[in-house]
């Protein structure tokens, strides 16, 4: 049996769950076994009346007031106590920040392995290996597992959301979820929202993205000069913005902004799986970058091989001599 | 207080990464190696935690691997300002996050750390799990993604950064294991000082443990490109007017 945990969003399934629910379905298929659908925690009902649309043998609610606000302690003491009662084969989630906060917990109570952040899976005949990026995505490795049992999370967009198989699940159960208060050692506080400067780079058609390539804070204004001349936002990787040479809410990646504009226009990004994740999507990608071997050349459509602080002052007047 | 922290010796972002001849590891005599970046915001985090402390803490510098690649590591570290360094030697190449989970934590369960900081995730196999492991081995409270941290008596208050720019705050018991996310602080530079004292700080070497690995890599390869990519090259004024054709007439973006 397969198990995918769904995560509760602020009232929705996380995207990245609905992803491992197509991922679950399609490794059912693969390994001829069932599919167990977990909501757990936050709301369990919000999860059940979107999860009971999905196509699956059995849909399982662990509710208490305990886990009411998500905790690394409550979630993974529960989620532990659901994989030994049930003994799925493998676990499917999301890869995403929540997972990454509470599942190596689960990992190491039951010394169950936990590949993280797939990018894909060969069915092997029964036997699957996984893929995932390593060394800054200058490479890939596949992943085989040694042990009856382990737990997978997966990387946005390594499989589709669009690919799931509506229907209904074979059976809807309770899980008798067993926590006491001395089982949850940290105190958990809402979610707030950072204010933001109102810049929404997911609706920006163009955008001229900047990395550490650009050198120094003093090349900004050349940027921006670039992006002023084509009419695109700026935003940025996530080292520019820990140098705090541009604002947190410039900043494209798993912790920042995911955007999908006309034309992702990036300049000195080595393209790190942290920020393509945040931008791979986008209609065209063009990437400036003097390293040859950079990841981001993989998701390029037009991949210039040169020195940004040059070509760029150039481009910028270029473009405003055409106009 | 006795904090820990976790440092790695990755590849540095320049270094060529080339798969050696077993075809499951990478060709480290071209490689150089350096700090993990988000663990140099875990030191600098320690030893301001420290700091604000006053007398009676530590810090203590932890690294695993081949004495070749860490060797930097655990010097930058004690020059830096950490007070000790723990050295846990492990000559063959363990990526099972779990395994290096239990090497860590066989080792330092008789150093009853208070708290043990480590980076997000290293940048080279990416797996993010290390802190939180080590944690639930040693039987510790554990928090992600801190971008703020204030210790309040026996306890510790973390700011988690979630996704899409929102936030919450996580207060746990000592002892605690908690992952740093780059951009909390601005990690210092070794003072000269520092570099020369480092030498007469105390260094531990450790053997690891031999744990079996429970995931391992089959092959390592160069990923295939998904797009049709069209490479432009040249001279700067011959590349400038390549990407005029394209923004005007092929996106038809200016």
């Amino acid at each position: 049996m397969v198990l995918v945990v769904l995560e509760n969003q602020r009232g929705k399934i996380h995207p990245f769950s609905l992803e491992a629910v197509a991922a679950g379905q399609k490794f059912a298929n693969e390994l001829n076994c069932d599919l167990t659908i977990l909501c757990i925690g936050e709301k369990v009902d919000e999860l059940k009346s979107q999860a009971q649309n999905f196509k699956a043998s059995k849909l399982i609610l662990a509710k208490n007031d305990l886990i009411d606000m998500y905790s690394a302690d409550g979630y993974s003491k529960v989620l532990s106590d659901v994989i030994s009662e049930l003994s799925p084969k493998y676990v499917l989630v999301g890869h995403s920040y929540m997972v990454r906060d509470f599942l190596p917990r689960v990992s190491a109570k039951l010394s169950i392995p936990f590949v993280s952040d797939i990018i894909s899976v060969d069915f092997n005949s029964g036997n699957p290996h996984f893929s995932k990026q390593v060394f800054n995505a200058k490479l890939a490795t596949s992943i085989e597992i040694s042990s009856d049992q382990a737990l997978l999370s997966f990387q946005s967009a390594a499989f589709s959301s669009d690919d799931i198989e509506e229907g209904a699940p074979g059976s809807v159960e309770e899980f008798n979820v067993q926590l006491s208060d001395s089982d949850i050692k940290s105190n958990s506080e809402p979610e707030f929202q950072e204010s933001s400067s109102g810049v929404d780079l997911t609706a920006a058609e163009l955008i001229l993205s900047v990395g550490r390539g650009i050198e120094s804070e003093d090349n900004l204004p050349t940027m921006q000069s670039l992006a002023d001349a084509m009419g695109a936002e700026v935003a940025s990787s996530r080292p520019v913005v820990d140098m705090g040479w541009l604002p947190p809410y410039r900043q494209v990646g798993s912790s920042g902004q995911v955007v999908s504009p006309k034309l992702y226009f990036s300049c000195g990004v080595s393209g790190a799986i942290q920020h393509v994740v945040g931008m791979k999507g986008s209609k065209n990608i063009l990437a400036i970058n003097k390293d040859e071997d950079a990841p981001i050349f993989e998701i390029a459509d037009y991949a210039v091989i040169g020195d940004v602080l040059e070509i760029v002052p150039k481009l910028t007047e270029e473009i405003n001599n055409s106009k | 207080m006795k904090i820990a922290v976790l440092t790695k010796a990755i590849p540095s972002y320049e270094s060529s990464i080339r798969v050696d001849s077993s075809g499951s590891w990478i060709d480290e005599s071209i490689v150089n190696y350096v700090v993990n970046e988000s663990d140099s915001y875990a030191l600098e985090e320690a030893l301001q935690i420290k700091e604000s402390l006053g007398e009676g803490s530590e810090v203590v510098v932890v690294t695993l691997g081949s004495e070749a690649n860490t060797s930097k590591v655990i010097k930058d570290g004690l020059a830096k300002g950490a007070d000790r360094g723990i050295f846990i030697k492990n000559e063959s190449s363990t990526t099972d996050p779990l395994t290096v989970a239990k090497i860590f934590a066989d080792n330092l369960k008789s150093e009853n750390f208070d708290l043990i900081l480590s980076g997000l995730q290293s940048d080279d196999m990416g797996s993010g799990q290390t802190g939180v492991l080590i944690g639930e081995l040693l039987e510790m409270s554990t928090a992600t993604l801190a971008i703020e941290t204030q210790v309040e008596g026996d306890k510790i208050k973390v700011k988690r950064e979630l996704e899409s720019g929102w936030f919450q705050w996580v207060t746990l018991p000592f002892p605690a294991s908690i992952s740093i996310q780059s951009g909390i602080n601005e990690p210092r530079y070794p003072s000269l000082k520092g570099i020369m004292g480092a030498k007469r700080k105390e260094l531990n070497t450790l053997e690891s443990s031999s744990e079996s690995q429970k995931q391992s890599f089959v092959n390592l390869y160069v990923p295939k490109n998904e797009k049709v990519t069209e490479k432009i090259e040249g001279d700067a004024d011959t590349i400038v007017a390549k990407l005029m054709d394209i923004l005007k007439n092929k996106l038809k973006v200016i």
